[in-house]
């Protein structure tokens, strides 16, 4: 089936079976392997992106239901060269160490941030609680977005 | 040059941030499943679904004529690949049972994901549809899942062993023979208790992924794994495929976590090498979360029985231990040592005499083979002993922080021979101790406690410590040689000064999450003189750093971190052999500072290490015999495991009508002696005790009788997420190791080690007005509802 998508602002088009999922349209279509996966049943949250803005877990999404919409993923956080404000916080207050997790995890805070943008710790807490990480015990990841929130 | 002169040599210590991150923060980081190698075949492994059975037959054909499926082979068509059986690298014992294991099974499977058929398509879907046109018949077989069972021998699961038992392993020290049963004979107190280590599944969020790509006209094959341990999984590579070694190349690119997981050698890696060779082609494999579950090294899979024995005052004077570890269905690189790293960790951080009794048995049953996990017998034993304290201080009615102040080894007695013979290199324990009671404010929430832990209370505050020793830094070769490993423990760091000042620290460990790259630029920016961004960090790949060690055990920076400044400094006497040629004195009258070499007393008199890279690449003026090239390679094997040590405390508070737990506060008190970077040490220790901490209430690999995985999957297996944990409050006291001349000690799993039992402890603790003495891992809310209701009884 066809199907075009926006992806990081530049549409993109291409034949893909039907049972694709978005994320392994946009890991071997497009070859954008930042957007990670970590699990096979929606619990791990490795694969986040933004789907017309809102964060979604791209191994929920056939890439034909992603038709017609607009996504954003990790390779299209920075701008002009400079991190997002939310990568750079998480750079600040070492909010990864495999970064495996990572880019999903971003994602994901950047649409807390979206939907609340002054969260508190315990918002923030709750607000990942579809992200796993396996590092960083969520304390500076927890940091990070409160930092990020701040600025 | 203007910068390395205004250096000021104050790099270690200091929160500088990692130079990892941008990469790993924007998608451009590349983990081995990222990498794009054309023409790859995809590799899907069909696994047992039986914990143990007869393979009666196996029908490919229907795979065989799926489109894209491009071969299928069976344990039988691919025995000829093998040159050797998967290798087990710590023999234990020299008469430990070790079945043949090779990557696929060819006449019975031992364990629900044992590997039967290998499928090679041109694509990944394709191979993974063909798993399901397999059609293998099996004559299943009595599983063996409980390792006390295991022991009867009722069902022997390796008939041409002739038993379950693969090992035991005794160690006895008696200052007189029978002084233990003397002890426990004498003793005014003493505690039996029995403690269950759940099987954990490790659960590094990058599954495994493997590629390999062979270089058919030449032989040469390159390996991509997402592996902790490229040049051990390099040599066995070639050992167990008869390659010769030269001719693998090993690379782990960005590794997504490994936790122990990935310290192994598995068949997939082996099954890519081989069938790439055979194929002609690039052969990759990536796994997927069940599979992880099912044929990834699991942790833990202990029961453990410690008796401790004390006098009048609770001072310890016995101690004894027996273990069963659960080896799974058969022996990965280093299963059986893992119970046996333990061994000397059961008397925790106290004085106690000549009087040590401990024995592990390893054992044989159908469930996924164990292996290292994030501390690897450390925790095991710590917990057994930390919670064993706690036991007997209620024993004894006495505070159970008191109790371990009359038994810590003390400050004054560092270096410590331990009834062991193993040397402590450095501690203080109070002093740890009573930082976390500080922070904790353990005399305020006792009071507290005494005035809300009354009859009939709905909710119980509990209050829970543990202190521990990490021995860690593995490890001295020749100890290691008494242990019977299969290898050294050294590690090995080149310093390459590039003509343009420009610096190469090429290292033999292999970082997946830790930040070596920064930590180790920073330990060679402290000795050089030259600027961190001024230093790159070469690592994970065979070819560029052919020797080395490898990451685990908490070995990088007490071993390979001094490696690197043992590499400095052979850098930094030739360079001064230089500098005392272009200054025309004596080396002996030159000394270094800040990257600058000057006469002593005539600072004027100076060149800067930048300088004399250049000329020692130019070599037009050099002292005679002198090899042009600033570059030096060390191989540093430490003379002394590194004992980090520490105390946590955590405080809960209970629901008794629900079960439910809330960690309150958690406070790790850690002393990894001399920091590199606080910042990186501080996400070790969050990582490892939310991982303890998960242990302690989440996670467990849960088995039915059958030997069946019934937590195959991250919804059903309780890794937690950021709102099931508490924050931890970090702090530190400093104590440097004598035995490195960074004073450092490793901190990787000191986190681990401590979490569990002190959130064990908080919970009896809390508990114990009701009359609960004992607490399972995991201590979920129905288990704690339980353990409530039968202490009621």
């Amino acid at each position: 089936m066809k199907v075009s998508i926006t992806v990081n602002g530049t549409t993109t088009e291409s034949d893909v079976e039907p049972r694709t999922l978005l994320v392994h349209y946009l890991r071997e279509q497009l070859e954008l392997t930042g957007t990670n996966v970590g699990c096979d049943t929606s619990s791990c949250g490795a694969c986040t992106v933004h789907l017309n803005g809102e964060a979604v877990k791209s191994c929920t999404i056939l890439a034909v239901q992603a038709d017609g919409t607009s996504v954003k993923t990790i390779e299209g956080m920075s701008t002009n060269g400079e991190m997002h404000p939310m990568q750079q916080a998480f750079m600040e207050n070492h909010g990864l160490q495999c970064g495996y997790c990572t880019p999903g995890m971003v994602m994901a805070a950047v649409g807390l941030l979206n939907e609340n943008p002054n969260p508190t710790e315990d918002e923030v807490r709750f607000g990942l609680e579809g992200n796993l990480c396996r590092c960083t015990g969520y304390h500076n990841i927890v940091k990070s977005v409160l930092a990020a929130a701040k600025k | 040059m203007t910068m390395t002169e205004n250096h000021t040599n104050t790099v270690i210590g200091t929160r500088m941030l990692r130079r990892e991150d941008p990469a790993l923060l924007t998608g451009e980081g590349k983990y081995t499943n990222d990498l794009n190698i054309p023409g790859s075949l995809h590799l899907a492994v069909l696994r047992s679904p039986y914990a143990h059975a007869k393979i009666i037959s196996i029908d490919t054909s229907a795979a065989k004529a799926l489109p894209g499926v491009v071969a299928v082979y069976t344990g039988a068509e691919l025995a000829a690949q093998w040159a050797g059986p998967m290798p087990c690298a710590w023999p234990v014992t020299a008469d430990m049972k070790n079945p043949a294991h090779f990557p696929l099974a060819v006449s019975k499977v031992c364990y629900v994901g044992d590997g039967v058929v290998a499928i090679l398509a041109t694509n990944e879907t394709a191979s993974r549809d063909a798993l399901d046109l397999v059609d293998v018949q099996y004559e299943p077989l009595k599983a063996v899942v409980d390792v006390e069972e295991a022991l009867k021998d009722n069902v022997v699961i390796h008939d041409e062993l002739g038993t379950n038992k693969s090992y035991t392993w005794p160690l006895l020290v008696e200052e007189t023979p029978g002084c233990v049963e003397e002890a426990f004979k004498k003793a005014k107190y003493t505690v039996s208790e029995r403690y269950v280590q759940q099987r954990l599944l490790p659960m590094a969020m990058e599954p495994r992924a493997v590629a390999a790509v062979p270089q058919p006209f030449g032989g040469d094959i390159t390996l991509y794994s997402s592996t902790q341990v490229p040049h051990i999984l390099k040599v066995m590579t070639a050992l167990t495929l008869g390659i010769p070694e030269h001719q693998v190349r090993v690379i782990a690119p960005s590794v997504g976590g490994g936790f122990g997981s990935k310290l192994n050698v598995y068949a997939e890696e082996l099954l890519c090498v081989a069938l790439s060779r055979k194929h002609k082609l690039p052969v990759r494999w990536v796994e997927e979360r069940t599979e992880n579950s099912q044929a990834t090294i699991h942790g833990r899979g202990q029961v453990q029985y410690v008796e401790l024995a004390a006098d009048e005052q609770g001072k310890l004077t016995a101690v004894r231990v027996r273990i069963i570890g659960d080896m799974g269905a058969y022996l990965q690189l280093v299963t059986p040592g893992v119970p046996i790293l333990g061994a000397f960790l059961y008397a925790g951080v106290y004085d106690i005499p000549k009087a040590y009794d401990f024995i592990c048995t390893g054992v044989f049953t159908t469930l996924t083979p164990t292996d290292a996990y994030r501390g690897a017998g450390r925790p095991e034993a710590t917990y057994a002993i930390e919670c064993a304290m706690d036991a007997l201080a209620r024993e004894m009615k006495i505070d159970p922080f008191e109790l371990r102040k009359r038994n810590f080894i003390q400050k004054e007695q560092f270096p410590y021979t331990a009834f062991s013979g193993l040397t402590y290199d450095s501690g203080d324990h109070l002093l740890a101790a009573d930082k976390a009671a500080g922070i904790a404010d353990y005399t305020g929430i006792r009071a507290k406690q005494a005035k809300q832990n009354v009859p009939g209370a709905k909710k119980l505050l509990g209050i829970g410590m543990s202190s521990y020793f990490e021995m860690c830094g593995l490890a001295p070769s020749r100890v290691l040689a008494s242990l019977n490993y299969g290898a050294g423990g050294w590690e090995a760091a080149t310093v390459r000064v590039l003509p343009t000042a420009k610096v190469q620290v090429v290292t033999g460990t292999s970082p997946h999450g830790q930040g070596h790259e920064t930590s180790w630029a920073m330990i060679a920016s402290e000795k050089l003189g030259i600027p961190p961004e001024d230093i790159d960090v070469l690592h994970s790949d065979t070819a560029i750093a052919p020797l080395g060690l490898d990451t685990y055990g908490s070995r990088s920076l007490p071993v390979g971190g001094v490696a690197v400044a043992g590499a400095c400094d052979k850098v930094i006497d030739k360079a001064k052999l230089i500098a005392a040629h272009q200054l025309e004195c004596s080396a002996d009258d030159l000394e270094f500072a800040g990257g600058i070499f000057s006469v002593k007393g005539s600072p004027e008199r100076a060149v800067p290490i930048a300088a004399l890279a250049f000329a020692a690449f130019t070599a037009h003026d050099l002292p005679d015999g002198l090899e042009p090239n600033l570059e030096a390679q060390y191989t540093y094997d430490p003379p002394n495991f590194s004992w980090p040590f520490g105390t946590h405390m955590a405080i809960v508070e209970i629901d008794v009508e629900t079960g439910k737990i809330e960690v309150l506060k958690y406070v790790a008190v850690d002393d990894c002696g001399v920091q590199i970077n606080p910042l990186i040490v501080e996400g070790q220790v969050h990582g490892g005790v939310i991982q303890g901490l998960a242990q302690a209430l989440f996670e467990e690999a849960v088995y039915d009788k059958d030997g069946n995985l019934k937590t195959t999957t991250l919804a059903e297996y309780l890794v937690p997420a950021a709102c099931d944990v508490p924050a931890v409050t970090t702090a530190h006291t400093v104590t440097p190791s004598p035995t490195n001349q960074l004073g450092v000690k490793g901190i990787g799993e000191a986190g681990t080690i401590g979490a569990a039992p002190t959130i064990i402890n908080a919970i009896i603790d809390a508990l114990s007005s009701l009359g609960v003495t004992h607490m399972p891992m995991p201590a979920s809310p129905q288990t704690v509802w339980r353990t409530i209701q039968s202490a009621k009884k």
